[in-house]
Order: C-alpha cells, then structure tokens, then sequence
C-alpha cells in the first residue's frame, strides 16, 4: 500500500529560482535563506520518496482567464518547465506518475471533490522553485529530480478561491485516496506559497512575521481549528498574496494525527525568514510518526 | 441579492475577483500573449500596433504603454497577468511591486531588508498607516510634494 510519509512546507518566491539559476547563493542577500534548507537538502538525500504531490498555485502561466479550475491535478507523464516571460527556468523536466494521479482523482472526486483532470499543463514557479530549494542546483539536461512528481494546482489568483476548510479537508479525502493505492510508495505531500506578502498597490510589501509565526504554530499543533480562519483575515493580515497559505491546509488535512492516528507529526525542521524579494518565507517538515 | 465582499475595505488593496476578471479580460489575456518569445519581440517592436490588435478599452492601453500598474489594476488588471509586461521590460517582481507605491527601487528594496511593510495602520482604511490614501506616494516622492 502506498503511504503518505512526511509533509512539506515552503514558499515558492520567482526571486529564489532565479537567485539559484543565476548562481547568486552566497551573496549577502540570499545566504541566510539558502542556509535555512541546508537541512533540508540533507533530509530529502535520507528521506528520498518514491513520490511527491505538490500542491501549488499557477500563476497567470498554465491557465489564463479563458479556464480557471478550483483544483486541478495533473495526470501526464511529463511537464515542461514554463516560460513565464523570462524564459523558461533552466530546470529539469517535471515526471509525473500516471498511474498514481489517476487514482487519486478517481478516489477523490469519488469522495465528492470535484478535480479537474490535467493532462498537458506547462509548471511555472509555483511549482518548480520549491523542488530546487529541497533538491539544490541540478543540470536541465544531464540531472533529474529526485522522483516522479504530481501537480496539484489550487485557483488563488481569481477569487472566488477555496476556503482553508475545504482545503484541509481536501487533504484528508487526498490521504484516503493514496493509502488506498495497492503499490508500495512512500509519498510526500508538500503545501507551498506564501508566507505574508502582498505585490500590489500602495501596501505593497506588507510582511506580518508574529501572524505568520503563530500561522507556523497552529499549522503545527493545531490544524482543525487554523483552517477555520476565514480568507477576510489572511488578506488583512498577510497581504493580499498570503492568500496562499490555505494551500499549506491541503497537506497538513493529509496527515496521520488529522485521521486519528493519536500520533502527532514529528517537526524535523522549521524555518523563517524576511525577507525574499517581496515576500517571507516559511518552511516546515513534518513527518508521519 | 449581492455577493458580500468584505475586501473592499484593505487600504492599497484591489482583491481581483469576478467583477474585476470581467473588466479587465482582455488586457490580462493580452498580457499572457507575452508568455512567446515572438510575441514580446512584435510588442517591443511597435507597442502601440500591437495592443491594437486587442479589443481592449483606450484607457487600458494608455494604463499598459505608461507602465503605471496601479492604473492597469484599476482596470481590471492582475498582477500575476501584468508581471509578463514587467518581464518583457527585463523588470522583477520586487520592482514592479514597489513601482506602486511611488517608493525609489532603492527605498523599496531597502524596506523589504528591514523586515517590510507594517500591517499596523494598513489593516482598515482610516486607519493612518503608510499604505492609506492620504499618504501617497510614498518614499521621497511624498516628501517632495
């Protein structure tokens, strides 16, 4: 049988992707954050999963105006790194897994979430800077990632966008679906985006480091009640962007404690820091005890 | 009855939702256009020809060629739609943020170093924080003035 492992959490910043892909590390600016997941980058090396589904948003990259799914999870073997209008990131292809995917939507939309089934998609940096911040600096062409890869992309651009209590329990029927697939796979699910920021306007660049601490907090010990806050607070405290975080909701519904296991998920690892470009990043691992 | 929208009162702040979508579909759908090389070297070539080629209202163009974000999002503009312009223009996302609030690139920049905007004053609109109406522009802009 399949099982879920160990949960993943970081921002998705465009700024970090290009700070690795133009080899700016070691500078001042970014050291600090890329020593944040130092630990991380080991953790992945130890902790290698068969699989990872990765909840993100695309922005404004796979889908215009013209379609704008809910929840849309992609089923095809392969996905092309996006050109976002700087070209695309110099990145190595995305592979998917088929077979998984196509259970899980079944398995989900059967528990009555209504997906919307993907099976050609370009992955923007939503999607792309969280796999280069946990697997480090890899060739396009002569590397790959560490595992097949299933995207699972959330509407937070267009409103209205899911709640974050139809996102954790998204994550919980998303659990069910996997630990009911017959294979041996050790999954990871990863929650990305955020923390607080906002890219528009004259409140630009708002940063709320005690909410989204105490977002780190609740998302750790007490999820059930976090994914009660409604969209109004995170716009208001965390900028308009911080909108985000309900996806973190997604892979924290889709742990063992959250289905009654009686166990809470270890926390192998938790970082902060202000400030990447516009935005804080967060980032926690989570593990399945 | 009326969709209740509790945003409309975040100073600095345009939530892009369906009525925004509706007016501005054709400026963001001209700004995913800008996602193929050949398309950005044809909008470069003669801006105005090209937006010409859309069905977009006089004002959005003249919002677009004056690269003034705030007044494309008035216009039912997304960031994430008009952040392909900012890169045809070789511009970040830290510069076309901080582009909107009158800021230098160096004062933005700067204030993001020392942990960002403060969410206090910036919750409500009447409250007296830097990002409510009657403190703008921001930065040495707002000093000259």
């Amino acid at each position: 049988m399949a099982k879920i492992t160990a949960s993943v959490y970081t921002s998705h910043v465009p700024a970090i992707g290009a700070a690795m892909d133009l080899g700016k590390t070691q500078e001042d600016y970014w050291k600090p954050l890329f020593a944040g997941y130092e630990y991380s980058r080991q953790w992945m090396k130890d902790n290698k999963p068969d699989v990872i589904f990765l909840v993100y948003n695309d922005h404004a990259t796979a889908f215009s105006l013209d379609l704008i799914p809910t929840f849309a999870i992609g089923t095809a073997a392969e996905f092309t790194p996006a050109d976002e209008g700087w070209g695309p990131r110099p990145v190595p292809k995305v592979i998917g897994h088929p077979e998984l995917a196509s259970h899980i939507a079944q398995s989900v939309i059967q528990q009555d979430f209504d997906l919307t089934i993907v099976n050609k998609m370009d992955v923007d940096h939503g999607l792309t800077v969280p796999l280069s911040l946990m697997c480090g600096e890899l060739d396009p062409k002569t590397d790959a990632w560490p595992c097949p890869v299933i995207p699972f992309a959330v509407n937070v651009v267009q409103y209205p966008v899911p709640s974050g209590q139809r996102c954790f329990n998204l994550g919980q029927a998303i659990r069910r679906a996997i630990e009911s697939y017959d294979e041996d796979l050790n999954v990871h699910i990863w929650g990305t985006g955020g923390m607080s920021h906002q890219l528009q306007g004259a409140r630009a660049g708002l940063i709320n480091a005690e909410w989204d601490n105490r977002f780190l907090d609740r998302l750790i010990a007490e999820p059930a009640d976090l994914a009660k806050v409604p969209h109004i607070e995170y716009v208001r405290e965390a900028g308009s962007e911080g909108i985000e975080l309900v996806m973190w909701l997604i892979a924290r519904g889709a742990m063992g404690d959250v289905a009654g296991s009686g166990r809470p998920p270890r926390l192998a690892h938790r970082f902060y820091h202000v400030p990447a470009s516009n935005t804080a990043v967060g980032h926690l691992i989570l593990e399945n005890t | 009855m009326a969709l209740h929208k509790p945003y409309q009162d975040v100073p600095g702040t345009i939530i892009f939702d369906a009525e925004q979508s509706r007016k501005g579909y054709w400026l963001n759908q001209f700004c995913m256009s800008l996602m193929k090389a050949e398309n950005r070297e044809r909008f470069k070539a003669d801006e105005r020809a090209y937006l010409d080629e859309w069905p977009m209202t006089e004002e959005q163009k003249q919002a677009v060629l004056a690269r003034d974000l705030n007044w494309c999002m008035r216009t039912g503009g997304n960031i994430y739609f008009l952040a392909k312009i900012g890169a045809t223009d070789g511009k970040s996302f830290q510069q076309m943020a901080g582009s909107m609030t009158g800021m230098t690139e160096e004062e933005y920049r700067n204030m993001m170093i020392n942990g960002g905007r403060s969410v206090e004053g910036n919750r409500y609109l009447g409250e007296d924080g830097d990002a409510q109406p009657h403190r703008q522009p921001q930065g040495s802009a707002g000093k000259k003035a």
